[in-house]
């Protein structure tokens, strides 16, 4: 029966004026897919909430001159996908940012949500920490930059200070012969959440692995940016060796729970099948297949 | 009795009277009906799996202003423990302390009591406000715990072999000697099978909204499978007598069995009566899970022996169900239905009814029968591959026929299961290749059917188009069914005939909607008023000719002069009779309400291709036929829906769907997120051959045909998966997890 404020400025000094003048009891909406799910089910009661989705910056997108992409952290789902170019060089990131919800959801739910969320099942997570996407944050003190891999710090928490607002999504400029991809493990086909996700980002230049990043998902309290299986593709020609090496490298990072979605066996082994099959077709995609 | 053959509506997929209004959003469900002053009802449930209730104490709800009521078992009719009142299947003993609980909670979201407040909010602040004074007992959940010597007990007063037990109750099917009959066997095979509790998924939250006027009078708009139940339930926990409570049946989304009970109309007709207010109530989907009816999860062990020719000697299965926390579960479907196909000389089958601190099962879609399918079908499996012998060749040399006697008790009329086996074995399906890491699996099944009491009305209007009248909830297109068969008798365009769904109040008592009966049942009484709409509209054109009745024949929605005065008028349509009626007799219309009889049984085959993704786990169905004697399909569209609705279910319980409990006792995935039930894109095209063996005491050949698709779908599934991995699994669901952790175990159980 508490009283919800709400408010929606325009710009992002004001957003954060409110959103820091409130302290803990204020939550951010952008397209409130996880947001007002909680509230319904009693898990938040927020004194204010501030939409951020009339701010300009938090709902662009833009290609930037050196060849990499920025999108504003409200930017939904459904918006992404229709950008001329962004899906074209970042189709890994695009298919993990589209598998968050139904139809429906993908109007309104965002990358940036999904990250804020902090759940270790984040579709969009692993892809974006493959990508070497870079976040920018304003807060009272100003802005800074993250990686991506920074930001959650525990399931349902960030590194994110009091007051921070997430902004924008910076990808890198795409090397010729650079490919990427998402897979998760569902039970179901869709409409489900990820038992295991693998995002994969590499180059090949004449058939050999030049760069190469592993984000996991939903295999530790955190998403996973999993140096050690990027390393064993890098300098290889993505030969069943070098893959087998990722792989065990990525069951290797594994600190999953048992849960109602999968056992730790389960998640650790998957983990490898996952790295696999994500890289082959990243490296289809980097070969323009 | 005559069986219509040829026929314009029947076996014509007429547009569906319900259609416009779903598609448009336009169909009023419960949670859809307000009314002036209208308040919101709110349950305060038990947060513990078990526990004495020492006190309850209400005040400060009651004083936080907009309450307008509270209501606790104090306020509901109690039924004493030591004498059974049965409604239907449900015993009022329970059912009272179903509702809310008496002197224990037996299960997390047990109902304790209920407010009623101005606001949704203020209603659920104020169940915050209720105290209860509980004392915390131990707790079982699963069968195995719960039949332990020292388990803890639910019910006090119940005793098993002369000590307090949670085992209820116990039905023993037997046929032969079971023990001469496996001296016999050349083989035997025997496993054992456990399943998980799976809800029945209906999309649509129990609702209700109830005025009780000042002077007593009840009204109840609410979604079930039965306005009379309803009624009856209502009337007797809250003592309204039954002409005080008009129940009006919203349009359902959805039952499948679970809302062949009810959980908040007796709580709102209680608290609208002492608020003086109508009261709302819509469960939330977390409420549905923790507290409404799944179906038993069960442990079954099943023993077949055969000769080395494929004669199955002896079967043998035991089946224990969990009932939950009231005694119930249908160990009359696993125990009755599982070995019902098959002509077996010795059979023994008995259940047990566990109870456990789980909310109460409910019926859903063939109650029990697809868990006792699911272990006999996979053990037949077994043994046909033992003898080297084709699955359906297997089950057509051991299949019932008219004369078998089942073991539990009827002696077959003419039944249609082997004529499910023959289409099977030709269909497209079954002579396709399967590929690598694919595999094919059969399953058949039983489901008894019921008939019953049913009431209709058909009114010829005015106008001379015609209002029929039924008692029961549509939910499998029983609507529709009428119309066709309205129509066929009246020969008439089916879209002159509207076929609505009465309340308690406006047409004769009918039995709920369940057991497969409704389109068997109303359609027998349809037709016999409808008849006697046509005899009188032949009276009438009799009169009018100054002729005898008899003379009259009425044909393509008119009555004709027949022999010896045929020509001799032109014919009277139902129209001109119509608009005559008031000079001829007055308004023209027919009421029948019977007792039905001569539901048969339903028979089932399966056919089943699954493709396992070997490194997740994932077995994915990619092509499914059902095979089904329908008797009649009066409309044809609907039962094909019904079997590919009952296989969508039966998909889902085989590979994920399952009650997930945490250590607590609560249930760790109350909602469609975590509960897995399938979604569109997990399944194939699902296929049907329907197969019609019209039933002879029916007057349009119908069967049942609701409730069969569900019961042989987890056999052929897992039998599917064998075929594609060579590995058996006796446990469902079988999810990714167990599915990869059981292909990494070779060990297999070998035969006797």
């Amino acid at each position: 029966m508490t009283d919800i404020r709400y408010v929606a400025p325009q710009t992002l000094d004001e957003a954060v004026g409110a959103y820091a003048a409130a302290g803990s009891a204020a939550r951010i909406l952008a397209g409130g897919t996880d947001l007002l799910v909680q509230m319904r089910s009693g898990a938040v009661q927020p004194g204010l909430i501030v939409d951020i989705k009339k701010i300009k910056e938090l709902t662009a997108v833009e290609e930037l001159s050196d060849g990499g992409f920025r999108f504003g952290a409200a930017v939904p789902g459904a918006v992404l996908a229709e950008h001329p170019h962004f899906g074209k060089i970042w189709p890994g990131v695009l298919e993990a940012v589209n598998l968050i919800g139904s139809t429906q959801v993908q109007g309104r739910a965002s990358a940036g949500g999904n990250l804020c969320n902090a759940s270790p099942a984040g579709d969009s997570v692993p892809a974006m920490i493959a990508a070497g996407a870079v976040v920018t944050v304003q807060g009272p003190s100003g802005r800074r930059e993250l990686k991506v891999e920074d930001v959650p710090a525990a399931p349902g928490r960030t590194n994110l200070k009091p007051g921070e607002i997430l902004v924008f999504f910076t990808l890198p400029p795409r090397p010729p012969g650079s490919g990427d991809a998402y897979l998760r493990m569902i039970p179901r086909t869709e409409m489900d959440i990820a038992v295991v996700g693998c995002g994969v980002s590499l180059t090949l230049k004449d058939g050999v692995c030049t760069h190469a990043r592993v984000g996991l998902g939903a295999v530790a309290p955190t998403a996973l940016l999993v140096a050690p299986a990027a390393q064993a593709l890098i300098g290889s020609r993505l030969d069943d060796a070098a893959l087998n090496a990722a792989a065990n490298a990525c069951r290797a990072a594994c600190r999953p729970i048992d849960d109602k979605r999968g056992t730790i066996a389960y998640r650790t082994q998957i983990a490898g099948v996952l790295l696999k099959r994500t890289v082959k077709i990243a490296a289809e995609r980097a070969q323009g297949k | 009795m005559n069986i219509v053959v040829n026929n314009k509506w029947i076996g014509q997929r007429t547009i569906r009277p319900d259609g416009v209004d779903k598609v448009t959003g336009r169909a009023a469900f419960a949670a859809d009906t307000t009314m002036p002053g209208m308040i919101w009802g709110k349950v305060l449930r038990s947060p513990h799996p078990h526990a004495r209730i020492r006190s309850i104490d209400t005040s400060k709800a009651e004083a936080l202003p907009g309450v307008k009521a509270v209501v606790t078992s104090r306020d509901v009719v109690d039924f004493p423990l030591d004498k059974s009142v049965m409604l239907g299947i449900q015993d009022m003993r329970w059912m009272c302390r179903n509702v809310m609980a008496r002197d224990k909670a037996l299960f997390p979201g047990h109902p304790v009591a209920a407010v009623a407040a101005t606001t949704e909010a203020i209603a659920a602040k104020a169940c915050e406000l209720i105290e209860v004074d509980y004392e915390v007992l131990p707790f079982s959940i699963e069968i195995e715990d719960a039949i332990k010597p020292d388990a803890p007990i639910l019910h006090e007063f119940n005793k098993f072999e002369g000590k307090p037990s949670n085992i209820v109750g116990t039905l023993e099917h037997k046929k032969g000697d079971i023990d001469e009959g496996f001296k016999q066997a050349d083989i035997i095979i025997e496993r054992s099978f456990t399943t998980r509790p799976v809800h029945q998924g209906y999309i649509e939250p129990h609702a209700c909204l109830i005025s009780v006027t000042a002077d007593g009078k009840a009204t109840i708009w609410s979604s079930s499978q039965g306005q009379f139940m309803v009624r009856a339930m209502t009337s007797m926990l809250t003592g309204i007598p039954q002409s005080d409570i008009r129940a009006i049946p919203a349009e359902i989304g959805g039952g499948f069995g679970g809302k062949t009970i009810v959980y908040l109309e007796p709580l709102a007709t209680l608290l609208a009566k002492k608020s003086g207010r109508p009261v709302k109530m819509v469960m939330t989907r977390e409420e549905v899970m923790r507290a409404t009816g799944p179906t038993s999860g069960s442990k079954s062990t099943v023993k077949i022996g055969a000769k080395k020719d494929g004669t199955i000697v002896a079967a043998q299965g035991t089946f224990y169900l969990q009932a939950g926390a009231f005694p119930g579960s249908p160990i009359r479907g696993a125990a009755g239905c599982s070995f019902a196909p098959y002509d077996i000389a010795n059979v023994l089958s008995v259940g047990y009814d566990v109870c456990s601190n789980r909310s109460k099962v409910a019926a859903y879609r063939a109650p029990g029968a697809p868990i006792g399918a699911y272990a006999v079908e996979c053990v037949l499996d077994e043994v046909a591959e033992s003898l080297n012998m084709e699955p359906l060749e297997f089950r057509l040399k051991n299949a019932a026929r008219q004369g078998t006697k089942a073991a539990h008790g009827p002696v077959f009329p003419r039944i249609g299961y082997i004529e499910t086996l023959e289409a099977a074995k030709t269909s497209p399906h079954y002579s396709t290749p399967t590929g690598k890491l694919q595999g094919r699996g059969v399953a058949s099944g039983f489901w008894f059917n019921a008939g019953g009491e049913s009431s209709a009305q058909v009114n010829i209007t005015e106008d001379g188009n015609v209002v029929v009248t039924t008692g029961h909830p549509d939910i499998g297109g029983s609507r529709a069914g009428i119309a066709n068969v309205c129509a066929e008798l009246l020969g008439i365009d089916y879209r002159r005939v509207s076929v609505i769904i009465g309340d308690t109040q406006t047409v004769g008592f009918s039995n709920l909607t369940g057991g497969s009966r409704v389109l068997f049942a109303s359609s027998m009484v349809v037709t016999q008023a409808t008849e006697k709409v046509i005899n009188t509209l032949r009276e009438r054109a009799a009169k009018i000719w100054e002729i005898d009745p008899e003379a009259v024949k009425w044909e393509n929605g008119a009555a004709h002069p027949a022999s010896p005065n045929a020509g001799q008028f032109e014919p009277l349509t139902l129209e001109q009779l119509a608009e005559k009626a008031p000079m001829q007799g007055g308004p023209i219309g027919a009421g029948v309400q019977l007792n039905t009889q001569g539901a048969d049984g339903g028979f089932g085959t399966h056919i089943c291709d699954v493709e396992v993704d070997i490194e997740l786990g994932i077995a994915r169905v990619i092509r499914y036929t059902a095979v089904q004697d329908v008797g009649r399909a009066v409309h044809p569209g609907y039962v094909e829906g019904q079997l590919q609705g009952g296989v969508a279910q039966g998909i889902g319980w085989a590979l994920n769907e399952e009650y997930i409990y945490r250590s607590d006792g609560k249930v760790d995935n109350p909602g469609f997120l975590d509960y897995r039930m399938p979604v569109c894109s997990d399944l194939p095209m699902l296929d049907t051959i329907l197969v019609e063996v019209p039933n002879p005491k029916h007057p349009q050949g119908v069967k049942g045909v609701g409730e069969v698709p569900l019961v042989p779908v987890m056999a052929a599934v897992a039998n599917a998966i064998y075929r594609a991995v060579g590995k058996r699994f006796y446990a469902l669901p079988m999810s990714p997890p167990k599915v990869l952790a059981g292909l990494d175990e070779p060990v297999q159980q070998a035969a006797e």
